[in-house]
């Protein structure tokens, strides 16, 4: 998803200029730039292409490491790894873990805060782009991009002291009202913040401005000419928004809340923070406890000196590795095909 | 360029400011005389190396404050590296001493033995209070004793309304609300000594393992103490464990606790922990004052408060390094100072009583 995004970055500066492509200025006498161009193409190519390969290296090297460092201790677990609720590795000849828990509770954490972020993002991204007056979009998008530059530990205190009592009467009013589905009912833990639904509101807040931004620079760079073309025809701005921004943007919003939920899914100290542990598996309800996979290992990274109960912590590492890949590949043959109209 | 210059200069000016103005208010509290008395102990190695504990490094910063104070140009580097990891840099001769939660293991022992070719003694000299907090609206005085705790924490009650606390309560108003355990959900010696407490004191209400994390099998985790501290405060009708001073720094309600003795409810200040510790029983050797803590969770003194975690010093009876063996007991006996003492409860922990400290001066002036 990353690289379609980062092509597209460099060109939004200039949001207007976007029709005629500038053409790049030419000093130079035609032999001598021919020959420094041949050398520059090679180096380029060179440069280009080794970054490429480093990253796609590195990546397969790190998960090269997690399974290596994961297969001894996967061999001696005495629980089903991917169906038992308990992860104890207190006992070195003992362990017995599974990432049931883990899972579930980063993909609901995760996928709920992409549910409130994404809307938001949408309205936030179409506001500064088509209805916002110039002088007021460019501050404006400034504050949002600086949500992301908060640290996660920020918002990992605001999330427990500040957000949680906040929203708390909403929760409660979800459990006592809306308890019949099963996302509201009471969950393990004996209270209502702290729970899934308040890490989930954090880590929306901390998602939005990563979903904005790229959605920012997809809908300003709608070729003029199709909205032109649709304001000929009459349309109002929301069917200019409709027939032309939309379309065109579609995988771009996409891309970036992909981008969005990969940064909910490994989030780590705010989620730690905010979610809080509780003794008994997870019931589906977005009021329950625990822990996701990044908190997990944060949580126990000071105790890491036994090889085996080390590795039972990477092999939930490599899981959530795994499902980072998945759901990029998941987001790619969701948002591929129909690339810009 | 220029300005940012200026405000660097500003910067450290009142970075320092602060610094001394922290100095200054430690020399108000403690006095000078005392640095005096010490300077006999002076010498030896000047840069002593020590690490372990988390749970004792507040104390160990402010006795470090004191031996610089009275013993001009040594200090201490003190690292809060956590329990293990301070007893195996001991063993392995990287530190001069080792702070920790626990006394040598009997596989440990040896090991220590070999690196001092000599025993090695467990001296307890901090001893921190642990709280039974709870924020129950409208209440603001609560007995609880060894039993019904155990059984709060294991599920056993879940009323605050309940017969058995009740009977503890008698003419005080309880709420018929669920009582919400708050836990650390991260590994610490809290917990593990909170769970010791439970074992020794609950008669048997509370048979779960004492580990570093909790398994009582209820309740909510938070993370650190800050954690459940504020967790309890933002959290109606809910009780925790939690060392005494984020407790009162919370402005949560600490329980009064009866001990095993079955008296009055004992509160929680300086005075009932020492008397408790005054009664605790060694179980170590000699100078290897090794506690048995059993007997400081079920000590029937009156007015003694039972839940406390105490730590070590672990120091060799025989340095083969005499500039070591004179540093180090240069420090303790200036940590075991009145002066250094006296700043203790500030940080949370009590000042060792009188009886108890004489058997640490004793064992102190023993190492060589």
């Amino acid at each position: 998803m990353s690289e379609r995004i980062e092509q597209r970055a460099p060109g939004s500066e200039g949001e207007e200029d976007q029709i005629v492509p500038s053409p790049s200025p030419v000093p130079e006498p035609p032999e001598r730039k021919a020959r420094s161009s041949r050398r520059g193409e090679s180096v380029f190519r060179f440069l280009a292409s080794g970054s490429g390969v480093l990253v796609v290296a590195a990546v397969a090297l790190i998960g090269l490491f997690l399974l290596i460092q994961a297969v001894p201790s996967l061999m001696a677990n005495n629980a089903n790894f991917f169906t038992s609720p308990e992860f104890s590795t207190g006992d070195e000849n003992n362990l017995s873990f599974g990432i049931r828990d883990l899972f579930l509770v980063t993909v609901f954490s995760s996928v709920f805060a992409l549910v409130l972020a994404m809307p938001v993002a949408l309205g936030v991204a179409l506001f500064l782009t088509n209805y916002a007056p110039r002088q007021l979009s460019r501050p404006f998008a400034y504050v949002v991009d600086l949500l992301a530059a908060v640290p996660s530990i920020i918002y990992g205190l605001w999330g427990i002291l500040v957000l949680a009592p906040a929203i708390e009467p909403i929760a409660r009013w979800l459990n006592t009202d809306l308890g019949w589905i099963f996302l509201f009912r009471t969950g393990n833990l004996p209270v209502l913040s702290g729970t899934i639904f308040t890490g989930g509101v954090v880590l929306a807040v901390m998602i939005l401005p990563i979903i904005t931004a790229v959605s920012r620079e997809v809908f300003a760079q709608t070729p003029r000419f199709q909205i032109e073309a649709a304001k000929a025809l009459g349309a109002t701005r929301w069917e200019v928004i409709r027939m032309a921004t939309l379309p065109y943007g579609r995988s771009g919003y996409i891309a970036g809340s992909m981008l969005g939920l990969g940064r909910a899914l490994g989030e780590t100290i705010a989620v730690l923070i905010v979610i809080r542990a509780s003794t008994s598996p997870m019931t589906f309800s977005l009021f329950d406890g625990g822990y996701t996979f990044a908190s997990l290992i944060a949580s126990a990274a000071s105790e890491f000196s036994q090889p085996l109960p080390t590795g039972a912590y990477i092999s939930a590492g490599l899981v959530l590795f795994v499902l980072t890949f998945v759901v990029n590949a998941l987001a790619r043959v969701i948002a591929g095909g129909k690339v810009n109209g | 360029m220029r300005y940012q210059r200026r405000a660097a200069a500003v910067g450290l000016i009142a970075a320092g400011t602060l610094l001394f103005s922290a100095c200054g208010s430690d020399n108000a509290g403690g006095g000078g005389e005392q640095g005096g008395a010490n300077a006999a102990a002076c010498g030896g190695k000047q840069n002593l190396r020590a690490s372990g504990s988390s749970a004792q490094a507040n104390a160990i910063t402010r006795f470090v404050t004191s031996f610089e104070q009275a013993c001009q140009g040594q200090t201490l580097a003190y690292t809060p590296s956590g329990s293990g990891a301070g007893r195996n840099e001991f063993i392995g001769g990287q530190t001069d001493f080792a702070g920790s939660d626990s006394a040598l293991s009997g596989e440990e022992a040896p090991r220590a033995e070999q690196r001092c070719a000599s025993p090695a003694w467990n001296l307890p000299l901090v001893f921190g209070p642990i709280a039974v907090a709870y924020n129950v609206p409208g209440v603001t005085d609560l007995a609880l004793d060894g039993p019904t705790l155990g059984r709060i924490f294991n599920g056993g009650i879940t009323t605050w309304n309940d017969p058995a606390i009740a009977a503890l309560n008698q003419g005080r108003q309880l709420p018929a609300a669920p009582i919400i355990v708050n836990f650390r959900s991260d590994e610490s010696g809290t917990t593990q000594n909170f769970q010791r407490y439970l074992n020794a004191a609950s008669n048997g209400s509370y048979p779960q393992e004492a580990e570093q994390t909790f398994s009582g099998g209820v309740g909510a985790g938070a993370r650190g103490s800050q954690g459940v501290a504020d967790a309890t405060r933002n959290t109606p009708n809910s009780i925790t464990y939690v060392e005494s001073s984020f407790a009162t720094r919370a402005g949560l309600g600490v329980a009064n606790i009866i001990n095993a003795g079955g008296g009055a409810p004992v509160p929680l200040n300086p005075q009932t922990v020492g008397a408790a510790i005054e009664g605790v029983q060694v179980s170590g050797q000699g100078n290897d004052l090794k506690l048995d803590l059993n007997s400081l969770y079920t000590t029937s003194t009156p007015n003694a408060y039972p839940i406390a975690l105490a730590t070590y010093e672990i120091v060799c009876s025989n340095y083969q390094d005499d500039a070591t063996a004179q540093g180090v007991k240069a420090f303790l006996t200036t940590a075991l100072s009145p002066d250094a003492q006296a700043g203790l409860p500030d940080a949370g922990y009590v000042p060792l009583p009188d009886r108890f400290k004489q058997r640490l001066t004793d064992a102190v002036n023993a190492i060589q």
